[in-house]
């Protein structure tokens, strides 16, 4: 039965051609473009480690002006300042920590044929690769020690270990960075989480980091910081005052299994705050935060305006389209009240003619579905060609995407189709046979 | 009054409508959503347009920059820059050049707060801070309106980590009207304070001149500062004759690169290209924005079509009756023009409410700012010409029944 329905649908579009086109056309684009915002939302607001998103926690004080907060919102700025995120890493409180900041040096390359280059880096604590499961090729990040004793290790990325060493295992070896050599004890393997949730103060859809050094080394001026640094408070000049100052250019991650941890840990910091409030600084003692991944990337609003509002755009596109689809198809299946009447009195049931309407019309969803995912992956390249480089990784169906593209696709057209149906079905066979 | 109304078959009409009332229905509420898309889209390009048209102030199409990074170690920072600004400036093409530590609206730079009175707890105004030397103004190409450029004399070095700031500045047309309520002239001579406390005299205002940051609310403040940076990463601001601009960027870029090995040449950029990556995704979301309200325009239009075919088809034994009852050709295209028009009415004035509200909500989430009511009133008169378009097609056909089909058998 189900194999002659389909031909009746098949007949049946043959027929009125114009109109099934502009049908599937109708659910292609809406589909097309619904699915082109969605993937660009899904995949900003992703969670990039979800093993373990619920444990990690972005430190937030509040070291700002006592007469005006940071932000708008009242919230704590979303940076530390140098003395406080290097108390509360050196007292060690939380099963992991790590400190960090941008940095960025030119590397000379052993072959003096090669000319040097840049390189963007991160200056961090050895809990780093831990903390959030980086994979490594080969050996692996420093420990503490290292850290602590300011030694020149080094962890290269993947990219860079093939053009210095030519993808081989190169831990041991040195690389000669700012002028001196750094050991290198081990190779990233590819590892690019988005957003990259560790540092999003940049652009919350950077790449990750070439080369990875001991934060240590950044305060004794081995070589430049980046990122962003915002002080309130006048300061003397020097490198000195810079690090004493009100000015906050750090970040601080700490890992807390626990929901004890957690509050143990935020005690700890409400606590530093009161003391530190004793001598004239934190106005605000009790503004401190401690955000864990998805609440800080959700807080830091990494899902741009521009993407929310397209999606609301693309969906009410989509309603745009369904109701097209309505339309039409109500226009079309009362066009054939007359074939309907003949099969109705040559003994069809209502059933059967329901079953057989809303097959035809879950031929044209899946039609305008299989079109819709074309023009969606169509819509993707273009998204990546205009944006630009940073929404590569933004801008791919996987498995998922696909499932629900053809998924909104088929209940679409269902829903589209449910109304023409039922009024195909209340057709009467007398008054059609009457007015042959 | 009522003469008008029978001409036009009003009533029939409405009656007739009724009896199809879903049908009616949707193409209303199609034309209501395409409404409440379009304007609100429309209105988003705009917006962006009109970000986009704001002038730098930079002569854009003639000045490029690049990136300077020092490597080597015990390097003489000083001697170089001197060296490499006197090469640059000598070279034939080249109108002038300067050290600057950031590039207009390329995303990267400083900030400071001025404020008309020394102290603490004083209320500044943010203004984004270029340093560079006495011939800053003519390589970037600005246009000083009042008041003077730096002198030799007055250029400092600037030592990293130093948070100290030179006696004088020249300051944008709009930062000297926001510090000085709208009236700029007054800012002249006058001495404004940095980093709190610290006097800066203003010597010049410039018409104006962009910050790096295209998003913030101030783009329009900045200022300059008689200052050379002693630092190992630097930039190289260069304005060239007209037209000599791409030939002269790898010229200039190889000549930097050979004359020392000691240091990197990189980020080699013209400043119309900086402008274009800046606004890259505004014209993107506006491309984007443009194809929807075509494609919908065209769905909306097509559906039109579709729908007034098939009820003409149902209905073409009464327009043969009708034909044959003595009623034009005319009188026919009139009838389902009028009847279009009438359920395009209804949508609209639905879509207008529509678009109002949609736009109260993008306001409420998005902080955009409030639509304009001339767009609206575009929005609506456009989709009453598409309908029209639309229908006049199937209107045609339909006029062109011959009376003789009210005598044959089927309908």
């Amino acid at each position: 039965m189900f194999s002659y329905y389909l031909k009746l649908a098949y007949l049946s579009c043959k027929r009125t051609w114009g109109m099934t086109l502009l049908m599937v056309c109708a659910i292609g684009l809406g589909i097309g473009a619904s699915m082109t915002t969605i993937t660009v939302n899904y995949l900003m607001s992703a969670n990039p480690i979800p093993q373990k998103s619920e444990q990690l926690f972005f430190v937030q004080m509040d070291s700002w002006q006592p007469n005006d907060p940071y932000s708008d919102d009242g919230d704590a700025p979303t940076q530390l300042t140098y003395r406080d995120a290097t108390y509360l890493w050196q007292a060690q409180k939380a099963k992991r920590q790590t400190i960090q900041s941008g940095m960025a040096a030119v590397i000379e390359p052993a072959d003096k044929e090669v000319l040097p280059f840049m390189v963007q880096g991160r200056a961090n604590s050895a809990d780093f690769f831990p903390m959030f499961d980086v994979p490594f090729l080969y050996g692996s990040g420093w420990d503490h020690q290292a850290d602590l004793k300011k030694e020149r290790v080094i962890v290269i990325n993947a990219e860079l270990n093939e053009r210095l060493f030519g993808g081989k295992d190169s831990t041991g070896q040195t690389v000669r960075m700012a002028g001196e050599d750094y050991k290198i004890t081990g190779v990233m393997d590819r590892w690019n989480p988005k957003p990259r949730f560790y540092d999003i103060s940049t652009g919350s859809f950077n790449d990750v980091e070439e080369v990875f050094v001991p934060f240590s080394l950044i305060t004794e001026q081995k070589f430049d910081r980046s990122g962003n640094t915002n002080c309130w408070k006048p300061t003397e000049s020097g490198f000195q005052a810079f690090l004493d100052s009100e000015c906050i250019w750090v970040q601080l991650w700490v890992e807390l299994p626990t929901a004890q941890d957690k509050e143990a840990y935020f005690s700890f910091m409400n606590a530093y705050a009161k003391e530190q409030n004793q001598y004239g600084r934190f106005a605000r003692t009790d503004n401190n935060k401690l955000r864990d991944v998805m609440q800080w990337l959700e807080y830091a609003e990494v899902v741009s305006d521009d993407a929310s509002m397209m999606m609301a755009m693309s969906l009410m596109f989509l309603l745009v389209c369904l109701l097209n689809t309505v339309g039409l198809l109500l226009a079309k299946f009362l066009g054939k009240a007359s074939e309907i009447g003949v099969r109705q009195a040559l003994g069809a049931s209502r059933n059967d003619l329901f079953i057989q309407h809303l097959i035809e019309s879950g031929c044209i969803g899946l039609a305008g579905g299989l079109l819709g995912l074309v023009l969606a992956i169509l819509g993707l390249e273009a998204i990546k060609v205009m944006y630009g480089d940073w929404i590569r990784d933004l801008a791919q169906l996987d498995f998922t995407l696909v499932a629900m593209a053809i998924g909104l696709a088929i209940v679409s057209a269902l829903l589209a189709g449910l109304y023409p149906t039922w009024r195909a079905c209340q057709v009467q066979p007398s008054v059609q046979l009457k007015s042959q | 009054m009522s003469t008008l109304l029978t001409q036009l078959e009003l009533g029939p009409m409405f009656r007739a409508l009724m009896r199809n009332k879903i049908g009616a229905l949707l193409i209303a509420l199609q034309i209501a959503l395409t409404l409440t898309i379009m304007v609100n889209a429309i209105f988003m390009m705009q917006e962006r347009s009109q970000q986009m048209a704001r002038a730098s102030g930079l002569d854009e199409a003639n000045t490029f920059y690049l990136s300077n990074t020092v490597f080597a170690q015990n390097y003489n920072l000083k001697t170089a820059l001197q060296q490499d600004l006197q090469r640059i400036r000598q070279t034939p093409g080249v109108v002038d050049a300067t050290q600057i530590n950031a590039i207009p609206l390329s995303g990267g730079g400083w900030s400071m707060s001025l404020q008309t009175k020394a102290g603490d707890d004083i209320e500044g105004t943010g203004t984004a801070v270029y340093m560079v030397d006495e011939h800053g103004i003519n390589s970037m190409g600005l246009e000083l309106i009042a008041g003077e450029n730096f002198q030799n004399s007055d250029i400092g070095w600037r030592e990293e980590g130093s948070t100290k700031w030179p006696p004088k500045a020249i300051i944008s047309k709009a930062l000297a009207e926001t510090m000085f309520e709208g009236d700029w002239k007054n800012a002249l001579g006058k001495t404004v304070y940095i980093d709190n406390h610290q006097p800066v005299q203003v010597i010049g205002i410039i018409k104006a001149l962009q910050a790096p940051w295209n998003g913030w609310n101030g783009v329009e403040r900045s200022m300059l500062v008689p200052q050379q940076l002693d630092s190992k990463g630097s930039r190289f601001f260069i304005r060239t004759e007209p037209g000599r601009r791409d030939e002269l960027m790898p010229v200039i870029e190889k000549m930097l690169a050979e004359s020392d090995r000691g240091r990197i040449i990189r980020n080699v950029n013209s400043m119309e290209q900086t402008r274009d990556e800046s606004y890259q995704e505004h014209q993107a979301t506006n491309t984007i924005l443009l194809t929807v309200i075509i494609v919908l325009t065209l769905i909306t239009g097509f559906g039109i079509v579709g729908l007034a075919m098939f009820s003409i088809n149902r209905r073409t034994r009464q327009i043969g009756t009708r034909r044959a009852l003595g009623a034009s050709q005319w009188q026919v295209m009139r009838y389902f023009m009028l009847e279009n028009l009438l359920i395009s009415f209804a949508g609209v004035i639905l879509g207008a409410a529509g678009a109002i509200g949609l736009n109260i909500w993008l306001v409420a989430t998005f902080e955009m700012s409030p639509l304009s009511p001339v767009l609206l009133v575009i929005g609506v008169v456009a989709l009453l010409i598409v309908g029209q378009l639309a229908v006049s097609y199937p209107a045609l056909i339909a006029s062109k029944i011959s009376p003789a089909t009210a005598t044959r058998g089927r309908a």
